[in-house]
């Protein structure tokens, strides 16, 4: 059964804040609609008012600012794929966004929307996670920046607010003395609904020792996270594959998973634990 | 909300409909007559309804016809006709890269999407590029020959122009 819906159409960013300001927690931002059309046609979409930001140009584009890469919230995944600044400072990101459903999903789909719809198997967010990614809010009065890490706050949750919407995604650009590594466990290569999306960065000092090491995980836990415990468990510290099995065991006990239809959440725990220490064991070879 | 007007380009042809906010264009396109855009499993998942969308190759059931207003839509059918087919229209054909026929304007769709961006595409980029294209019948083998032998044929004859404002408009 479709549901019944209003749907406006601002033709810039300053429409689309006033629209969104009226209608306050009736109104829904909407970008690429790859999920929300979907929820529409099942009925399942419970929100009166829809605003469409897929013609907005303001939230286009990818830049180099001050030392971040910063991402319009309206970037597609397809446009990740190939840019020059994606390729170069965040491959990561890269990997994620040319597994991420299928090519004609990916032209439609966009980078704020894939955070806000705040899926615990949301693709895009272990990357960014590992990334240490702010996304900026902004409503018609005020903008503000926000750790990533506190914006997804459970399944289908986020701090947006009434009124807001997910204006820029940004990051440092990582330091030379790092790399990262990403892998994505589906049940087939096309159109998988992740098991466990993991990304890690590693970061080295000059006597090779970790100066900082990241393990961000999805569809593990009610929300995309990142494996604290075991990543301060690296710090400071030679990089040797015991350390690395051990903190990857840690990080695979700090899961919550589920048992669905894709996998049990023994399955999840384990592969987790095989997950991260490959994952880590290849950042740290390519650092080498 | 009440209806509105929208605007739709298709295939070179200019149409003013009345519609409802939570229609797809999917259900626009086929209303209009435009069937050789497939509706399968309206969600994204199986490419049969693709349409390019200023340029852009969209699953059409995942677009609402409102954010469709004013845009230009090619189909399938719009890339060429009887007398004139794109050569991916061809190298279907001829390669019996279709039996049911279902998935095959959504197949042409991605492959030619592919095409714009790489002329010359190895066989795994051609089979990520129609990665979200089911086939349920013939099996993928000679969908590929067809996207492999009409890239061929393309780079041999040079940039020609097809699938432009023109069509069967």
């Amino acid at each position: 059964m479709q549901s019944e819906i209003e749907l406006y159409r601002p033709q810039n960013l300053a429409e689309a804040l006033t629209l969104l300001a009226q209608y306050g927690p009736d109104g829904k931002p909407m970008a690429g609609g790859t999920n929300i059309v979907v929820e529409l046609r099942d009925g399942h979409h419970n929100c009166k008012s829809l605003v469409d930001l897929s013609r907005l140009k303001e939230l286009r584009g990818i830049n180099l600012e001050d030392g971040y890469i910063v991402i319009g919230g309206g970037t597609t995944i397809t446009e990740l794929i190939d840019h020059p600044l994606i390729c170069m400072h965040a491959g990561i990101l890269k990997e994620a966004a040319q597994l991420f459903a299928n090519p004609l999903v990916r032209n439609r789909a966009t980078v704020a929307g894939n955070l806000v719809d705040a899926s615990p198997a949301a693709d895009t967010a272990p990357p960014l996670l590992a990334l240490k990614a702010e996304v900026q809010l902004m409503n018609r009065a005020a903008s503000r920046w926000m750790k990533l890490e506190d914006f997804i706050t459970g399944v289908r949750k986020t701090n947006l607010q009434p009124g807001e919407l997910m204006f820029a995604i940004r990051w440092p650009v990582p330091s030379d003395r790092s790399a990262g590594a990403y892998t994505k466990v589906g049940l087939r290569k096309a159109d998988a609904i992740s098991v466990l999306s993991a990304a890690v960065m590693v970061e080295l000092d000059d006597a090779g020792l970790c100066k900082q090491a990241i393990i961000a995980l999805g569809a593990v836990a009610p929300k995309p996270f990142r494996a604290h415990e075991a990543e301060a468990l690296l710090l400071g510290k030679v990089l040797e594959p015991e350390l690395i099995a051990e903190a990857a065991r840690l990080a695979a006990e700090t899961t919550r998973p589920i048992d669905d239809i894709r996998g049990t959440a023994a399955y999840r725990k384990r592969v987790t634990a095989v997950t991260v220490r490959r994952l880590l064991t290849r950042a740290v070879e390519v650092l080498k | 909300m009440k209806p509105q007007m929208i605007t739709l380009h298709i295939n070179g042809r200019t149409h003013f409909v009345a519609l409802n906010p939570n229609l797809t264009l999917l259900v626009a396109l086929r209303d209009l007559g435009y069937t050789d855009v497939k509706c399968g499993c309206e969600k994204g998942d199986c490419g049969a309804c693709a349409v390019f969308l200023n340029g852009v190759a969209v699953n059409s059931c995942l677009v609402l016809a409102w954010q469709a207003d004013e845009a230009e839509i090619l189909t399938a059918a719009g890339l060429g006709t009887s007398e004139h087919p794109h050569p991916l229209q061809t190298a279907f054909s001829d390669a019996g890269a279709i039996q049911c026929g279902y998935c095959t304007p959504g197949m042409i769709i991605s492959a030619k999407s592919l095409l714009d961006h790489k002329p010359h595409p190895t066989e795994a980029e051609i089979r990520d590029a129609i990665s979200g294209n089911l086939c349920r019948c013939t099996g993928y083998a000679q969908i590929i020959q067809a996207v492999e032998s009409a890239a061929e044929k393309m780079a041999a004859e040079g940039p020609a122009v097809f699938g432009g404002a023109g069509g069967e408009g």
